[in-house]
């Protein structure tokens, strides 16, 4: 299969995203959003994973979109889970969409899949984890330390030990690999 | 001389600087090793065997730990911010930090503040600071990957994992991705791209294609991005032009790829031996 052979897209892509009835929190680090993104879903809120507006960018970041109507509860949720935003502010000017295209390359033995600038190889046997490459935030080499050699369900995933979006984009393609 | 900015994958390491070595698998720096894997250490790992061969002097690196929290790269930063005014480099290559705006626009204060400027080189986060900042132009050569010249091309993303979708990262389309970062001022004066094939360009178009040897395996395993930018910021400090420099950089990086006979479940350091070898037939033939 030629490299770009599959492309796949889980959910119809939009340019950007504005709506005066929703709201975005903003944390310290891309650590905190990735865990309160997993703990919000799990609790059934509706919030998304978004690139922050121009005003408040600085340089490798993510904020989550809410309703702002649930603000309140959704901010008594993160308090109680110890990862208080550092604001809420309304959605002023639209967001950026993540990347949410995936390409795989079948290399016969191994398995590449690439979600935006990160790849995640296996050797599809033994589902272990060969290569990761791609990045160039500082946490691509110390989650390439902790996961290759060891198997999908056995790796630590990178939503647990990233902190970075290059960290979010590999885990992308880590839940990829594994609805594969 | 050339100097090396980077972290390495453990947040206990502290801000070091100093000359380099290679010692088997490992970069030795102040009594301290670093394991060649990917990222930094891999750029100097090529960097040293590619000063080596050119019996030019070792790459003096500024190094942190930093595991993506940025507390390590905001201390790099500051550092930089306050010596690099002091020192003297023929080149300077910025690797893998955290990407931050107004840190990156001070250590670009500092570089201005130097006797003379450097040949100036970013990849991976710095370059991508370097985008969002607005100032690519002020930089020599770049070295993304395809991924990264999709988020070059795009004026409006901050981060490769923003690139608008319309902008495919599609290595046939590399000509107008290229063309479109130099059309918004988000390039170096010269890009190397790395990929299935590798392009050398300028504002004036590409320079040079190299796509021999091919190893398809190449592409996934990590580092080989990144052992390309150290050979080429090696051969930079001898005075080579930049263009040139790219060119053979590239061939020589694909060439120690094809001596390793790689698989994709190969690591770097087993490409990394065999620069001397590709470095010496590339130039030999010229």
């Amino acid at each position: 299969m030629s490299f770009f052979g599959l492309l796949t897209s889980r959910k119809k892509k939009t340019k950007t995203s504005s709506h005066p009835d929703r709201g975005i929190l903003v944390f310290e680090h891309t650590s905190e959003v990735i865990k309160a993104e997993s703990m919000l879903k799990k609790a059934g809120w509706k919030i998304r994973v978004m690139g922050p507006p121009p005003e408040i960018r600085s340089g490798c970041d993510l904020v989550i979109e809410i309703p702002l109507i649930e603000k309140l509860n959704i901010l008594r949720t993160l308090e109680n889970l110890k990862i208080p935003p550092l604001k809420i502010v309304p959605v002023s000017s639209p967001l950026l969409q993540p990347v949410d295209l995936f390409q795989n390359k079948d290399f016969g033995k191994y398995l590449m899949i690439r979600a935006a600038n990160m790849k995640l190889t296996i050797e599809k046997e033994t589902q272990t984890i060969v290569n990761i490459s791609g990045g160039g935030c500082p946490d691509v080499p110390y989650l390439a330390s902790k996961m290759v050699g060891l198997s999908l369900d056995k790796a630590p995933s990178p939503r647990e030990i990233g902190h970075t979006l290059c960290g979010y984009a590999l885990q992308l393609a880590y839940e990829e690999m594994r609805r594969r | 001389m050339i100097g090396v900015v980077g972290t390495v994958p453990d947040q206990d390491f502290p801000l070091v600087t100093g000359e380099t070595r290679l010692k088997g698998d490992s970069i030795h720096i102040r009594g301290k090793q670093i394991p060649v894997n990917r990222g930094t250490p891999a750029l100097l790992a090529a960097a040293i065997k590619t000063a080596q061969v050119l019996d030019q002097g070792a790459p003096f690196a500024y190094l942190v730990g930093d595991v993506g929290l940025g507390h390590g790269s905001r201390r790099l930063y500051e550092y930089l911010s306050g010596q690099l005014g002091k020192r003297d480099f023929d080149t300077i290559v910025f690797h893998y930090l955290q990407p931050d705006v107004d840190w990156h626009n001070r250590v670009l204060f500092a570089v201005e503040e130097m006797k003379r400027r450097p040949v100036l080189i970013a990849d991976a986060g710095f370059m991508y600071a370097a985008k969002m900042s607005g100032q690519s132009s002020q930089y020599d050569l770049f070295t993304p990957d395809i991924g990264e010249l999709a988020f070059l091309a795009d004026e409006e993303a901050p981060h490769p994992f923003y690139t608008r979708g319309f902008i495919l990262h599609e290595e046939n389309r590399a000509p107008e991705l290229i063309a479109r970062a130099y059309q918004h001022e988000n390039a170096a004066r010269c890009l190397l791209v790395k990929g299935k094939q590798d392009y050398v360009a300028d504002r004036q178009g590409i320079q040079a294609t190299i796509d021999i040897p091919m190893e398809e395996a190449m592409e996934a395993i990590g580092g080989t991005g990144d052992t390309l930018t150290g050979i080429v910021t090696a051969l930079i400090g001898t005075g080579m032009e930049v263009v040139k420099a790219a060119a053979i950089a590239a061939r020589v990086n694909r060439l120690a790829g094809h001596y390793a006979n790689p698989t994709p479940a190969m690591q770097v350091i087993e490409m990394v031996q065999h620069i001397p070898r590709a470095l010496s037939e590339i130039l030999q033939r010229g």
